[in-house]
């Protein structure tokens, strides 16, 4: 199982962006056998050194490259088999190679998914899964959202909702998903802030955002090897001033794409080793972030059937 | 396929509500501030000391309409007929300006400030372009309204709104010209009324002032002010507090007044603030003379000082060797002991932060594009001053004597911290990293730490009952400069002390000005 969730990668959209299209379980169509748990850590490096200023493609040399590295753990437990409960706590570490500004480190979202497999049918000689989606997020501690693009995360609840279409035939498969995340107002550390006008209040509006998610590959019970498209945008949002700094309420959109393997070890099938990369080829707002990923997952078995359960086991 | 859809809806109906839960606009502290009724209408305001007037009467203004005359029954039936139908919007207007001229128009100044307070990006061979005055609306906009700029920007715009409304109010006495609401029971009242006179309309009067000084401090932005203005006027028609005729004698009194700031702007020596090539040259080398190491931009490329001739702007509290006398004396040098010390205590308060420290860094930045420290502390007065129900004239008095201690604690503040040139501590160790971005200028002294000192001592003389508070949040502001790794500890202790010291300069001249 891969959980890079949804609103961590939101959470450095800003800083980092281009987590969204991370191998995750939360948007894969992937599912857990009852009772089996898995969990595992997650190591992420992503960072950029051109951004966009709105559409403005530019550096920043009192920046240099920003660095965020990301230290979560994941897990995904099957309630039933079509019915899989997710969640994911990472740890964030910022900082930038160049100028005076300080990183920031800590502790950021709980991330929580209900991810329930509504259908699945037999088509042509392959195989057509539908899912639905819902997802929480919540802020675990007090960290400074108003601190683009080194703050560590946006602070912001969400809720998401997302409907996910897979169709497997033989080893190969391709996966689309849309997701609407609805995200609740922040507040910052000021008292007042200026977006296109001024505002005299602590609290941030931030306006809700979409994703689209097409991976497809090879998918068998030992392999997945993908390739993945993600587009992710703010539904609002103004764009970076000339020269000034970020703020998390910009409009923040990204187009990604990457890869993504998973193996499951032959020798010890509870044990699956992810790794993968992503690259942000256009965005606004936002940096072209270059990321890398990997991650272990293990299989704890609780249901009395059966020893182990081998994670992808919806593949075939 | 019907399960899933079933799930599908339930889903978006769920989430449908939760984004109605969560998705308002967040409301501003003062955006339905309530209507002003001041609770002293200070009806001998005419008397007071203006600040650059030579009297309340040396701009004219003729005298009010016949109430018997066509004119004047023309312009009550246009009140009459603008109050036919009042649309929401319209209603919306009339409430947003009679919470206050002074206080409207100051939130519009801090906007202005904000909007243009962004340094230039840099050329292509790495150095920076300035804004032109005469070319406000090509990159770099103008202005930069940087710390300096948008504190002279504040105390021009409400000394010259103070002596604009000394005025109304003379002439208010002289002629005693009660509002058309009193004679005539059809016009409605959507304000409350006001013992007053309304010849001048005060709020013309402050339109006139304000936007005769923001053609100057914003040349680029008349479109977004003239808006603004014919909102401001068309809202006292609709209200039915003030006739044509009003608006138009108070907007012309009030830009006489104007012109009076206007003449002393130009000539106050902020145009060439910014120096030149040789000038920063000198600042070094005068500095190396001395035995010191000369401040450097920690920019990348390096970005030349802001405003170092700053320091010979003309102030309004005291004459131009006052302002030396003000100037504190030498930080620790950058060889001694004391200087290695300061710099150790910095880079341990920035090692491992604490929230708290984050926190109050964030709350007193006031860094690229925000209304800067002066506009914070317009932000604290204003607010309090809403709870005070203070007339218009006194509102923009105690305005104008916190900003006038705010732009000579500026001078103050430059003067120093070009005399001296000293480094940022992120200079001396380059370990050092910030929690907010390092300003582009000498450390010695803190600015924050000046204008705080300064603001907060002549609000605790105005509202008395919160000294202590104020004076807190300037030990909070000074304070954070220290713990975000931007300052020294002298440059904030020694800046609390000048600009209370300045900030006295006002608290003198409000016992005397006619107003206590």
């Amino acid at each position: 199982m891969r959980t890079l969730n949804k609103k961590m990668m939101m959470a450095l959209l800003a800083c980092s962006i281009g987590f969204h299209a991370l191998a995750q379980t939360d948007i894969d169509a992937i599912m857990m056998e009852k009772n089996a748990f898995c969990v595992g850590p997650m190591y992420t490096h992503s960072s950029w050194k051109d951004y966009w200023e709105g559409t403005l493609k530019r550096e920043n040399l009192n920046l240099g490259r920003v660095t965020t590295e990301m230290y979560g753990i994941m897990g995904n437990y099957g309630v039933t088999r079509k019915l899989n409960a997710l969640f994911s706590v990472p740890y964030v570490r910022t900082k930038s190679s160049a100028g005076t500004l300080h990183g920031m480190d800590g502790i950021q979202d709980l991330s929580l998914f209900l991810k329930y497999r509504a259908l699945q049918h037999k088509m042509g000689d392959g195989k057509l899964s539908v899912f639905a989606i819902g997802g929480l997020s919540v802020p675990l501690t007090d960290y400074p959202a108003d601190y683009l693009p080194l703050s560590i995360g946006m602070r912001s609840k969400t809720a998401s909702a997302r409907v996910m279409v897979d169709y497997q035939q033989g080893n190969l498969f391709a996966t689309a998903s849309g997701t609407y995340t609805f995200r609740d107002d922040i507040e910052i550390d000021r008292t007042s802030y200026y977006t296109t006008e001024m505002h005299y209040t602590n609290r941030v509006k931030m306006y809700d955002m979409t994703n689209i998610n097409v991976r497809a590959g090879f998918r068998n019970h030992r392999l997945i090897a993908e390739a993945i498209f993600n587009q992710s945008n703010s539904l609002g949002g103004f764009d970076i001033t000339r020269n000034n700094m970020p703020f998390p309420s910009n409009e923040m959109n990204a187009t990604s794409v990457g890869v993504n393997i998973k193996y499951v070890i032959p020798a010890l099938p509870q044990l699956s080793v992810v790794v993968g990369g992503m690259q942000v080829v256009q965005g606004r707002n936002v940096g072209m972030a270059t990321s890398v990923y990997g991650s272990f997952f293990y299989v704890l078995d609780f249901s009395r059937k059966t020893k182990s359960v081998e994670p992808s086991n919806n593949s075939n | 396929m019907k399960k899933f859809l079933i799930t599908a809806v339930t889903c978006v109906s769920v989430s449908a509500l939760v984004l109605v839960a969560c998705n308002k606009d967040p409301q501003g502290r003062t955006d339905f501030a309530k209507q002003l009724d001041p609770a002293d209408v200070d009806a001998n305001a005419g008397s007071w000391k203006p600040v650059l007037l030579s009297a309340p009467d040396e701009f004219a203004l003729a005298a009010p309409l016949a109430t018997t005359s066509p004119d004047y029954i023309l312009q009550v039936s246009e009140v009459k007929s603008l109050q036919a139908d009042i649309t929401p919007a319209e209603r919306a207007i009339v409430d947003y300006w009679s919470a206050g001229a002074i206080l409207r128009w100051n939130e519009i100044l801090r906007d202005l400030v904000s909007r243009h307070n962004l340094p230039p990006y840099q050329n292509e061979d790495g150095s920076y372009p300035f804004p032109s005055a005469n070319n406000p609306l090509a990159y770099p906009l103008f202005p930069f309204a940087n710390p300096p700029y948008a504190a002279r920007a504040y105390a021009y715009v409400t000394a010259a709104q103070y002596d604009a409304l000394v005025s109304a109010w003379h002439y208010k006495g002289v002629y005693n010209r009660m509002p058309a609401y009193k004679t005539d029971s059809l016009v409605k009242v959507l304000v409350p009324k006001s013992t007053l006179p309304s010849y001048p309309s005060e709020d013309a009067v402050v339109i006139g002032a304000t936007v005769e000084m923001l053609k100057l401090l914003f040349p680029g932005d008349q479109e977004y002010i003239m808006a603004k203005a014919a909102e401001h006027k068309l809202s006292r028609l609709i209200a039915g507090a003030n006739i044509r005729s009003e608006l138009d004698a108070g907007e012309a009194l009030g830009k006489a007044v104007a012109s009076k700031f206007l003449a002393r702007a130009r000539g106050d020596r902020a145009g060439a603030a910014a120096g030149n090539q040789a000038a920063w040259t000198k600042l070094e080398t005068d500095c190396m003379a001395r035995g010191e190491t000369p401040w450097y931009s920690l920019e990348f490329p390096k970005r030349p000082p802001m405003l170092p001739v700053y320091g010979k702007v003309k102030a309004f509290l005291f004459d131009s060797l006052t302002a030396i006398s003000l100037r504190p004396g030498p930080p620790p040098s950058v060889h001694s002991e004391e200087m290695k010390k300061e710099t150790e205590e910095v880079a341990a308060f920035v090692k491992n932060p604490s929230r708290e420290d984050i926190r109050i860094t964030h709350y007193w930045a006031d860094g690229v594009g925000t209304y800067t420290p002066p506009g914070h502390w317009n932000a604290i007065a204003a607010e309090d001053f809403i709870g005070k129900n203070f007339s218009e004239v006194r509102w923009a008095r105690n305005l104008a004597l916190i900003n006038m201690a705010l732009m000579d604690a500026g001078i103050v503040c430059w003067d120093t911290k070009y005399f001296y040139f000293n480094p940022r501590p992120a200079q001396m160790d380059p370990s050092i990293k910030t929690l907010t971005g390092v300003p582009n200028f000498p450390a010695y002294i803190s600015g924050h730490s000046t204008f705080s000192g300064a603001a907060a001592t002549v609000l605790a003389h105005i509202v008395p009952e919160r000294a202590s508070a104020y004076q807190a949040m300037a030990q909070e502001a000074s304070r954070s400069r220290m713990v975000s790794g931007i300052h020294f500890r002298s440059d904030c202790e020694v800046g609390i002390t000048v600009g209370n010291n300045i900030g006295n300069y006002a608290v003198q001249r409000a016992m005397i000005d006619g107003a206590e």
